[in-house]
């Protein structure tokens, strides 16, 4: 018997090891619109399965709880009985010994608490309140709901027109979406269940870059019907699309230079290639839209003008403003706003920051975008304070490393204090007071504490304010535009109540604050389908693509391929694409993973595929 | 130009076009491949897990229901992997299914039945676990949760082909199963009650209510004259449960049975068939002569699970309903009154009864309007064709060995007007026969409007009336009847008169008829009563003698005061769950 020995893993315990890893593969790939109780019940037996069965409330309560939530499934419990499991899941979070019994008991807790409702219909009706609505976790993640297996599987089969076709009727983006799209449809993929998503964003750039050009379906024949779009973004194009194929007569009113919004004026060229998003916009207008550039509605034209003249009027004029991060020395010379700054590049106005010390404000993905073109504009430095962590912040990990690559230095757990500013009012350096983690948030993420430490002191001749934008909204609050907390109070389908205006609609940003190119797309959407019915008809969108069958054979392990990047040493100096597209070699491969989860498993049945909407 | 392919099937070579099923490649060179949920181009959802093959060079086993062939696969419906997982999955299906099959009423006729014992099972290894029921028993449709085999063959049929969106998937894990759509009960729901779930399920989750215990009681009750009414299409389906070949199932035969059984009166649905024909063609020519007073189309009203539909979808639409009651209604209000009469005897003594190829009857008969002889409901009690059946079964009665008898007189008489009834068109058919002839005093020639006739699910016409053009329409299944009323709505399409049934085929497709595997029999059924119609001496309502004496000493003329009260009925009387899409 030796006195001590190296412990190793044992083969069962290896195996397990594996198995944990799975489970986190699957618990990734979790559709929505799970029952609660029933996950709530797999996750208890999990907890309970971890107990060492020392403590009586671990040890049989966690099981007396099982028992319980069983029979809620069962159908067979009464009011009572959550009453119940309630006093004693909180029994044993109060008197457990250690975390695996007071967290589990924690969970149930939560549940019981925060999903009572679903409970409750268990208990009354005998089944669940929750809908597997779409099936598909791909299509279901994208707020557009763009045919994506569909989509993947004609880039497969190499008919890339077909795709951009198939994209097109849920999206008139895909050039611009295949650049900088947030792909949500990545983030529950079923392939999570094997070993990573498919790079969906990754092939459809593929089939845009490959399909040639692609013109827009005839429009329907003309309604006699009139639509005004406030705002040439995202949001307002899609829908002056989807409408104009309606047989509608869209006008466009876009109060800057050039069509496309945040897409031109917030993301630089670098990831979306100006020429990549003006095929999309070509494509729009090419159904007919009328554009009117320059003119800023509540200035050059009223809404009160708009709707008079107009059978229906959609605002999308988007989150523009910019906002103040509040701190000491914030008017000095040299303190920009993001948005200040992307919009004169969006115009070609590039600013010089050559042998300036750069420091942005910000973790979000417009603050990546600030520091990545300060880099391309010659700044000597250039840094990003955060107040959080790194793993806290909500750009894309791979913005954050393409910017870390590029030379970026990332200032983790440092909240701004004050700008110090010349004696000309000229910005000089950027003071942060060092944070410590605290108590996880609602969103999950540990609170910002200040720590224990002096205050630090960052040289900076340009502080650029990347912490969010605003809503413009003063000219459409006076013409009785409703407002709730800063955006415009529309209902889910567009539809905004306008005292003596009928049939305004908005949707985009300036509905939902800032947020992603994809959901303002959506929004774009659902006003034409509601407003083309607000006009008295019912025209469908759709498509004559025959989507291939789905490949019975096996799917062998493969791992996800993601898109190569140009040098970074070279990339950083210019504002050329930095992102190469995938080979047809790896392109065939990406979309060969593909499990097709619209022929396999519910989708085949339910949901899976809308033709038309 | 059709691409093919050459496959493989057991060692059997086909050549098939390329979009086609493995089990259809599979069925057309004879190779039989089991499945249960399947239902085609319903249900094609690889659910059961068994129709599964092997396919030469793909590792896991294939459904083929729903998976095409290519050229120059190789398939093997029997080889050990696939035989393994067949039975295995029967067996996993039947874990959760409740097997008291004695009393079970599909036993015999079950398709999960049927499959287990092809495969000889002969125990089950697995636990047992049979989901709990809550249905309410009352209800004309009932829905058995312990047996329900989740082959969403129910959900599909209402989507699809009714657009009702009745049911729905509930529940997640091994918990899931069917239940009523948007958290509703069936009383809540806006169910037609057409029975097309009942009739397409391929065990007895879904099934009428069963009424014989009630009939036999009848039957048995000194007290009570039972009188029994057999529909239109009752009589060219009766039999198709009982082992009888269609020529040996006639009407008269039926008649023998049921006089077997102890019925007092047998009579003929198709004689109140001709009946409402009277009443509905004098209204529709009532109308044509006052045009502005009334909207248009007219529908027809036979149909109770258009009825309901109409009641819970358009709501707006129920003016245009014809007042006309159905045939299986007058039947009840004349034999409580008219007949009660002949008899001399209170309508109180009477039980009447029906025989239908319907579940909404059973609603039908219920509604608290349908009473107007002052004896309580004007017909007591509906039996789908699947009752009477097992009545028939019950009693031992050796159907073959039965003569062919008449039908009891006066009400017994019917024309072949009324027979084709039981047919999508048929009722349009009739009325136009007899409306030709109540506005210009001269018989069409009978078959002077075919055009209406068969299987399509939405067919229109027009016809001159003594010069008068009558556009006509008619529907049958409730999808292709929502697509007619949206086209009416949006003004694309303009009718004088609509006939809609709301089972696919009409009657003769109805959900009261017997259940057969994967088999549509609308057709067959329907193509048997034109016959009959061609072959009865009396082609037109307005010749039958019952029908002429009933007005002569009875109700006047129709339309009458009398045969107002008896024979028609507000439709606005009586409340019917909305759609959830209205609520919108």
């Amino acid at each position: 018997m030796s006195r001590l020995e190296f412990y190793s893993a044992s083969g069962s315990q290896a195996v397990v090891e594996t198995l944990y890893r799975d489970l986190e593969h699957r618990i990734v790939a979790s559709p929505p619109g799970l029952c609660p109780v029933d996950l709530a019940a797999a996750f208890l037996k999990l907890c309970h399965a971890q107990t060492c069965g020392k403590c009586v409330p671990c040890r049989v309560g966690l099981r007396q709880l099982e028992l319980l939530i069983d029979d809620v499934l069962n159908g067979d419990a009464t009011l009572e009985t959550l009453d119940f499991i309630e006093s004693t899941a909180q029994v044993i979070a109060d008197s457990a010994d250690c975390a695996i019994g007071y967290e589990a008991a924690e969970m149930v807790l939560k549940g019981i608490r925060g999903f009572r409702d679903d409970y409750e219909s268990h208990v009354l009706t005998g089944r669940c309140t929750c809908n597997l609505d779409q099936p598909v976790p791909c299509v279901a993640q994208c707020p557009a709901g763009v045919d994506i297996p569909g989509y993947v599987a004609l880039v497969g089969a190499g008919r890339y027109a077909d795709a951009v076709r198939l994209i097109r009727k849920d999206n008139p983006f895909p050039g611009a979406c295949g650049r900088v799209c947030e792909h949500p449809c990545e983030s529950r993929c079923r392939r999570n269940m094997i070993e990573g998503a498919v790079n969906i964003r990754g092939l459809k750039r593929y089939a845009v870059d490959h399909a040639g050009v692609v013109p827009p379906p005839p429009c329907a024949p003309a309604t006699g019907k009139t639509v005004a779009i406030v705002g040439g973004g995202p949001s307002g194009l899609s829908a002056a699309y989807y409408l104009s194929l309606m047989g509608h007569k869209v006008t466009v009113f876009e109060s800057r230079r050039q069509l496309g919004g945040m897409l031109r004026y917030g993301i630089p060229s670098y990831r979306l290639p100006r020429e990549e998003l003006q095929k999309d916009i070509d494509a729009i207008l090419a159904t007919g839209v009328e554009v009117h550039l320059d003119t800023q509605v509540g200035h050059d034209i009223t809404l009160g003008e708009l709707s008079r003249t107009y059978d229906a009027v959609y605002i999308s004029i988007g989150a523009q403003t910019d906002k103040k991060v509040g701190i000491e020395g914030e008017s000095a010379r040299g303190v920009i706003s993001a948005v200040e700054m992307l919009r004169a590049i969006g115009d070609g106005t590039m600013p010089d920051f050559t042998g300036k010390h750069v420091a942005v404000i910000g973790g979000g993905n417009v603050a990546m975008d600030c520091c990545r073109s300060a880099v391309r504009l010659g700044a000597k430095s250039v840094s990003v304070a955060y107040r959080r962590r790194q793993q806290d912040m909500t750009a894309l990990a791979e913005e954050v490393e393409g910017a870390m690559a590029e030379g970026v230095e990332l200032l983790t757990m440092m909240a701004p204090v004050r700008i110090e500013a010349d004696g000309d009012d000229n910005a000089v350096a950027l003071w942060v007071q060092p944070q410590r983690a605290g108590a996880i948030d609602r969103a999950g993420r540990p609170r910002p504490e200040p720590a224990a430490e002096p205050e630090r002191r960052i040289p900076a001749d340009i502080v650029i304010v990347a912490i969010g934008q605003n809503i413009e909204l003063k000219e459409f609050e006076d013409e009785g535009v409703p407002i709730h907390r800063g955006t415009i109070a529309a209902l889910p389908s567009g539809d905004v109540d306008v005292a003596d205006k009928p049939g305004i609609f908005a949707g985009g940003d300036c509905v939902t604050g800032p947020a992603t190119a994809i959901k303002a797309i959506a929004a774009g959407k659902v006003a034409a389908a509601n407003i083309d019915e607000y006009l008295g008809f019912e025209h469908e969108i759709t498509v004559d693509v025959q989507i291939p069958m789905a490949y019975l054979g096996e799917r062998p392990s493969c791992g996800r391929s993601e898109l190569p990047m140009e040098k970074a040493n070279e990339r950083r100096s210019n504002f050329e694409c930095i992102e190469c597209g995938f080979t047809e070699e790896v392109a065939c491969q990406e979309a060969g993973r593909c499990l097709r989860c619209d022929h396999f498993g519910f989708g085949v049945f339910k949901g899976g595929r809308a033709k038309k909407w | 130009m059709v691409k093919m392919a050459t496959i493989t099937i057991d060692g059997v070579s086909v050549t098939v076009p390329q979009n086609t099923t493995i089990l259809d490649a599979a069925h057309s060179v004879g190779i039989q491949i089991p499945s249960l949920c399947y239902l085609r181009k319903i249900n094609e959802i690889a659910a059961c897990r068994v129709c599964l093959v092997e396919i030469e060079g793909i590792h896991k086993l294939v459904a083929a229901c729903n998976n095409h062939v290519w050229d120059g696969m190789v398939v093997y419906t029997n080889s050990p992997r696939v035989r393994n997982a067949r039975r295995t999955n029967v067996e996993l299906i039947l874990s959760q299914h409740n097997c008291d099959c004695p009393y079970c009423i599909r036993s015999g006729n079950c398709e999960l039945q049927r499959l287990a014992n092809d495969l000889g099972l002969s125990h089950l290894d697995y636990h047992k676990e049979l989901a709990t029921d809550r249905w309410d028993k009352t209800f004309p449709l009932i829905r058995d949760a312990a047996k329900c085999i989740k082959c969403m063959r129910c959900v599909q049929i209402c989507d699809k082909v009714q657009t009702l969106n009745v049911w729905d998937v509930c529940n997640t894990g091994s918990r899931t199963t069917v239940d009523v759509s948007g958290a509703r009960t069936i009383r809540e729901a806006d169910c037609s009650l057409c029975g097309q779930c009942i009739t397409h399920c391929p065990v007895s989750a879904l099934r009428a209510r069963d009424d014989t215990q009630r009939a036999f009681a009848a039957l048995n009750n000194k007290d009570k004259i039972t009188v029994v009414q057999i529909a239109p299409a009752v009589r060219v389906a009766w039999g198709e449960s009982l082992g009888l070949t269609r020529e040996e199932a006639t009407v008269g035969r039926l008649v023998a049975a049921l006089r077997r059984m102890g019925f007092d009166y047998i009579f003929d649905t198709d004689f109140s068939a001709d009946l409402t024909i009277m009443e509905e063609g004098s209204e529709f020519i009532e109308h044509l002569q006052h045009r502005d007073e009334h909207p248009w189309p007219l529908f027809t009203s036979c149909c109770p699970g258009w009825v309901r539909f109409v009641k819970s979808q358009y709501p707006d639409m129920v003016k245009n309903l014809s007042t006309a009651k159905s045939p299986m209604q007058m039947f009840g209000a004349v034999t409580k009154t008219y007949f009660a009469d002949l008899l001399g005897v209170p309508a109180e003594k009477i039980f009447c009864m029906a025989i239908m190829p319907c579940v909404a009857k059973k609603h039908e008969v219920d509604i608290p309007v349908m009473n107007d002889a002052g004896a309580g409901q004007d017909v007591d009690l509906s039996l789908t064709v699947r009752e009477i059946d097992r009545m028939i079964r019950a009693e031992h009665i050796d159907v073959k060995a039965l003569g062919e008898e008449e039908f009891d007189s006066p009400l017994g008489i019917g024309t072949g007007a009324g027979v084709i009834f039981g047919a999508t068109g048929g009722v349009m058919e009739a009325a136009l026969r007899s409306a030709h002839y109540l506005v210009t005093g001269k018989n069409p020639k009978p078959d002077a409007f075919v055009d209406v006739r068969g299987l399509d699910g939405w067919k229109e016409a027009t016809f001159h009336i003594a010069d008068t053009p009558v556009r006509v329409a008619v529907a049958s299944g409730l999808g292709n009847t929502r697509r007619l009323i949206e086209a009416l709505r949006a003004g694309k399409v303009q009718y004088d008169f609509v006939e809609i049934m709301a089972c696919p085929g009409g009657c003769a497709g109805g959900g009261g008829q017997p259940i057969h595997a994967n088999q549509e029999l609308a057709g067959v059924r329907g193509e048997m009563l034109y016959g009959l119609d061609s072959v009865n001496q009396l082609r037109f309502s307005h010749e039958n003698p019952s029908v002429q004496a009933l007005y002569r000493d009875y109700l006047g003329a129709p339309l009458s005061e009398k045969a107002h009260h008896l024979l028609h009925t507000d439709h606005e009387a009586w409340q019917m769950p909305q759609s959830p899409k209205l609520k919108k």
